[in-house]
């Protein structure tokens, strides 16, 4: 008697070993992808889409690369969505997310392989990621109070970020465009008022940041170039014809002379609705919609700038830069808040001609132009950015720092071995192997270096047998050296959120030991 | 295949398009069916337990789930055999029902399967067998509310609920800080449960889940949080004495349902009507502010114009809120929903003490949590974590935990986990069997033999020594007759679950043998299996 098939034809099913096998390789995959591109060596990847056009993508960036792959694997889709969860959530540490759970699993197959039970492994690594993370506590250093020193912590930690990107030739550049517009947003995490322009043409050094607001539009024609003192309204209204709202209204005429009449009442209607604007005592609207000719012609008349078709955050950062509100309507203009700046021109930029509120009142948002030889590059400039906005907006808040280069994964492989010396029973394999992840990761960025690692990590371990000690990789001279001297620092934020989520995805890979994969959804067959 | 034959041995055709119908009969049919129970039992068997394991589901369309719950694992599975399905079926059944131990019930009954088996191979007919089970059955869950104790929680001690609720956690990957989801879940069980009707409604709990963070981060809010911001960027992101106007009508002109025409042919009319649109914009607004609301939650969108007029008169608004949400919202203030502003009245207002937006992450996620209500009978858990199946799977679990809880206000009895339940079940009902003459007997042997396969799936689970374990505990409850004897999972040192705090609900186990009892009978009652065959 043949037992039947439970499952629906082409569904899969793995059972125990096989599964975990299946997992761990597909994990261990997509970890060893991403691993070269971790650390100041670290190299990028181009990335090929298979949508129309090809279009090309160069990048060093961990979410970037992982979200572009399809996967089959489900072990190494978990991967994937730590990363991108680690990118959303911190915005950096997305490589060393996936290759610390890539290391944990390595690990964790070696002791599989040696017949320790999964679940006692999964117990070994909370104990060990409990312990690795009070050592983080421990260490990290707060300089919240010496805002000095903090804003040295926040150019140290720029500058870290930027060094495995494409900017690190002009990190400190960066760093400091970085810092500035951070430090602009007083607290905020709001990412938004910080505006990327990339404009491709002149080389990365010429990127800037400016005080004030680019606006990527035109000004309208026969209106005037630049105004002082300017007076902003900042509305989201129709302005090509305005529609009557009521629902089933429609105009039923009879006569030519008619059609005219309504005409001339539709046409009256925008001019009333101009000079209501006018009256606000404006010399510069924008507007999020379009702007129709007649009403653009009215605005010129009466010598104001009028902008059309912002998107909507132009408008929303318009109005937060230049403190005014979105209006819609317009019959009570005194309470209207009008924004202010001090100078509206157009400026070049390479070759395209850009709005500049310069003199905001409120200063809390920037923009930050990028200029770089290609398209590819520019991108991933803005990528790298990015990710540096985010890492400095999210230690503003929670302001511990750790120092780089490999220190903190080695500070909590030794406190994790010491653990290990004190369990008994099994745990104690588990917790070795946890610390001997935690090593992989300055391993790594050696090798991707093209250092002797085996002698730097042993030579880094002799000397974080010492008492606080500052030792960490330094990749430029090749050897170890005093990462406070050399000023790299990283958030404490992001290696909590790397060291804990890598632990949770392993400890979730590992307690699997069934996969059943459903049978694809059939794509109807096109004709 | 033929099912009746004439003289001449020429098949009569009785079915419609008979020949491409395979069938099974007789024994073949009731042997196939238990195979393919018993492999549904067989995959979810290794998850039961707290050292039980996960299973990792992909669906079709390439998403991916993990988790040891039974009900959702069986439900992704897209089973294709029948006698699977129902299996299926029974563990959604528990988990309607009960909400926990979806996988235990399946797990029973495989066993029970198994041990039908054994005896349809001695040649006892079907039906003695069903009846068998079924006496024993009863004999199990009389002998499980014998075995039961009551305990006593009130509004200030809830931690009796808490324990229990942990033991339902502890076998999930939550379980590293199962006392604090354990803790959330009780308290907002007992924040919604009317504890005179002894009543709980569920729905009044959501859960909210976001990814980032770690598990730590997962907090109960007495409020309701919507996964939405304000209306217009500028206006005010925190209200404090927030009285809020819930309206399910558009701010927009209306839109009668009748078929209609504005005819618009003279310039005049043209003009009175742009009128009445400001007016009427006007009016609404003016509306909301009048009876004194100072925040406005609405089901449908804003007209721009609309928009700014709130803005202009301060009248912090959110849009675009789902129908559940508009209600929960309802609930939790104390406010009524209105359909019209005409309807508008002060009373009608919801009160919190405070709303607020706040943001997560570097993304611009936003939300709104509302605070502090007048009436804090609906309630949110939020949970954070660091992947999107930990959320998923957390989810899950504490649902489970919630039902455990909500099962305890409505009955307060409970029995021992770990295993203890049945092993003090399958002694009863093996003492009992000698009672029965007939056939019977043995059926209900059965039935003692299959209830060991919990305790033998926990043991073998944890990676102890099955047979060992398992007699050493049966022969502890018989020689100190201590129902609470079970096996030591977590490697405490004592297999007291007692001493370990490890319970179940009453009505959860009484639930699980009885469903198990019901669908195995009617799986062994079926001799003939008619499906259409693939071409």
């Amino acid at each position: 008697m043949a037992v039947e098939r439970l499952l629906k034809d082409e569904a899969t099913e793995e059972k125990g070993d096989r599964a975990r096998m299946a997992s761990f390789v597909g994990a261990m995959a997509i970890a060893d992808v991403v691993k070269t591109t971790l650390g100041p060596k670290g190299m990028d990847k181009i990335l090929q889409s298979t949508g129309r056009g090809r279009s090309v993508t160069v990048t060093n960036d961990g979410a970037t690369i992982l979200k572009s792959l399809h996967i089959d694997n489900p072990a190494a889709k978990v991967l994937v969505d730590i990363s991108k969860v680690q990118d959303d959530e911190v915005g950096d540490g997305t490589t060393s997310v996936v290759v610390l759970a890539g290391e944990l699993l390595r690990e964790a197959e070696k002791l599989v392989n040696a017949k320790i039970h999964p679940m006692t492994i999964i117990a070994g690594y909370r104990m060990a990621a409990e312990c690795a993370r009070n050592v983080l506590l421990q260490k990290a250093m707060d300089n919240k109070q010496d805002p000095e020193k903090f804003t040295s912590d926040l150019m140290n930690i720029a500058m870290t970020t930027l060094s495995s990107k494409i900017l690190s030739q002009d990190k400190e550049h960066f760093a400091k465009l970085a810092v500035d517009a951070v430090l602009r947003l007083k607290g905020s995490t709001n990412l938004d008022a910080i505006q990327i322009i990339k404009k491709a043409g002149g080389s990365l050094k010429d990127s800037f940041l400016d005080e004030g607001f680019i606006l990527d539009k035109k000004i309208g024609i026969g209106q005037p170039k630049c105004i002082e003192n300017a007076k902003i309204l900042v509305a989201n209204t129709a302005m090509d014809t305005d529609k009557v709202k009521i629902y089933g209204a429609r105009v039923r005429v009879d006569s030519m002379a008619r059609v005219a009449e309504i005409e001339g009442a539709e046409k009256e209607k925008m001019r009333e609705k101009v000079q209501k604007i006018i009256a606000h005592g404006i010399n510069c609207f924008v507007n999020r919609q379009l702007i129709y000719n007649f009403p653009e012609e009215l605005f010129a008349d009466a010598g104001i700038l009028a902008i059309e078709h912002a998107d909507f955050d132009g408008i929303e950062r318009l109005a937060l830069v230049t403190g005014g509100e979105i209006a819609s309507t317009f019959d009570n203009p005194e309470s209207v808040k009008l924004g202010h700046c001090k100078l509206i021109e157009e400026i070049m930029i390479g070759e395209d001609k850009l709005i500049h509120f310069s003199g905001v009142e409120m200063g809390q948002a920037c923009t930050i132009v990028l200029r770089g030889a290609s398209s590819h590059v520019l991108d991933e400039a803005e990528r790298s950015l990015h990710d540096a906005l985010c890492v400095l907006s999210q230690t503003v808040n929670d302001s511990r720092v750790l120092l780089g280069g490999g220190w903190p994964e080695m500070l909590m492989a030794k406190e994790v071995d010491e653990l290990a010396r004190k369990t008994p029973g099994k745990k104690a394999h588990a917790i070795e192997a946890f610390s001997r992840a935690l090593q992989a990761i300055p391993t790594i960025i050696a090798d991707n270096a093209g250092l002797d690692s085996a002698e730097l990590i042993s030579q880094l371990r002799a000397e974080h047998h010492k008492e606080r000690t500052n030792a960490g990789i330094d990749v430029i001279s090749g050897g170890v050296g005093d990462m406070e001297k050399l000023g790299i620092s990283e958030s404490f934020k992001v290696k909590q959120a790397v060291l804990l989520s890598a632990t949770e995805a392993a400890e979730m890979i590992l307690r699997v030991d069934e996969i059943i994969t459903c049978a694809p959804r059939k794509r109807e067959d096109r004709m | 295949m033929a099912l009746a034959f004439d003289e001449y041995g020429r098949p009569f055709i009785i079915l419609k398009e008979q020949e491409r119908k395979s069938r099974l009969r007789g024994l073949e049919a009731q042997k196939a069916n238990i195979s393919a129970g018993k492999a549904v039992a067989r995959i979810l068997r290794t998850s039961l337990g707290p050292k039980g394991m996960d299973k990792m589901l992909q669906s079709p369309d390439g998403d991916v789930t993990i988790t040891n719950d039974g009900a959702t694992i069986l439900e992704q599975m897209d089973v294709n055999n029948q006698i699977a399905k129902l299996m299926v079926e029974l563990s959604r059944s528990q988990d309607c029902e009960i909400g926990d131990g979806t996988t235990g019930v399946v797990v029973v009954a495989g066993a029970l399967l198994e041990q039908a088996e054994k005896l349809l191979e001695r040649g006892i007919h079907p039906i003695w067998i069903a009846e068998g089970y079924e006496m024993a059955s009863r004999i199990a869950v009389e002998h499980l509310e014998r075995i039961s104790q009551k305990f006593e929680f009130s509004v200030s001690n809830i931690e009796p609920l808490v324990q229990t609720c942990m033991t339902t956690l502890s076998s999930k990957i939550v379980n590293r800080c199962k006392r604090m989801l354990a803790e959330i879940a009780v308290k907002a069980v007992l924040a919604v449960a009317d504890l005179e009707r002894k009543d709980v409604n569920l729905d009044l709990i959501k859960i909210e889940g976001k990814v980032g963070g770690k598990l730590e981060d997962t907090e109960l809010i007495y409020g309701i949080t919507v996964d939405k911001e304000m209306s217009h960027p500028q206006m005010p992101k925190r209200i404090e004495d927030a009285k809020i106007a819930i309206l399910t009508c558009p701010f927009e002109p209306p839109k009668p349902k009748t078929k209609h025409k504005v005819d618009i042919d003279t310039v005049e009319k043209f003009q009175t009507l742009r009128q009445q649109e400001q007016k009427y914009f006007d009016d609404m607004v003016q509306k909301c502010k009048d009876v004194g609301a100072t925040l406005i939650i609405c089901q449908w969108g804003f007209d721009d114009e609309a928009n700014h007029l709130l803005m202009h008169r301060n009248l912090p608004a959110v849009r675009w809120v789902g129908g559940v949400e508009l209600e929960l919202i309802a609930i939790a203030t104390g406010g009524r929903i209105v359909p019209r502003f005409q309807e508008l009245t002060p009373e009608k207002l919801g009160r919190a003490g405070l709303v607020r937006e706040k943001s997560f992450g570097t993304t611009k996620d936003r939300m709104l949590y509302i605070e502090q209500c007048a009436n804090s009978r609906a309630v949110t858990i939020f949970i954070r974590g660091g992947n999107k199946m930990v959320i998923e799977e957390t989810k899950r679990s504490l649902h489970d935990a919630l039902c455990v809880a909500r099962n305890l206000i409505r009955n307060n009895s409970i029995v021992y986990g770990g295993g203890s339940a049945e092993i003090s079940c399958s002694i009863a009902v093996e003492a009992a069997a000698d009672r029965y003459p007939g056939v019977e007997q043995y059926a209900i042997r059965s039935f003692a033999e299959a209830l060991d396969s919990i305790p033998m799936a926990l043991a073998e689970n944890s990676g102890l020594q099955l047979i060992d374990t398992l007699t050493a505990v049966k022969s502890q409850q018989i020689k100190e007759n201590n129902p609470y004897c079970g096996i030591d999972c977590n490697d405490v040192g004592t297999n007291n679950m007692q001493e370990q705090n490890v319970f179940e609900t009453l009505i959860g186990k009484q639930q699980q043998i009885l469903l198990a009892t019901q669908v195995v009978k009617m799986i062994l009652k079926i001799d003939d299996v008619i499906t259409p065959s693939d071409y």
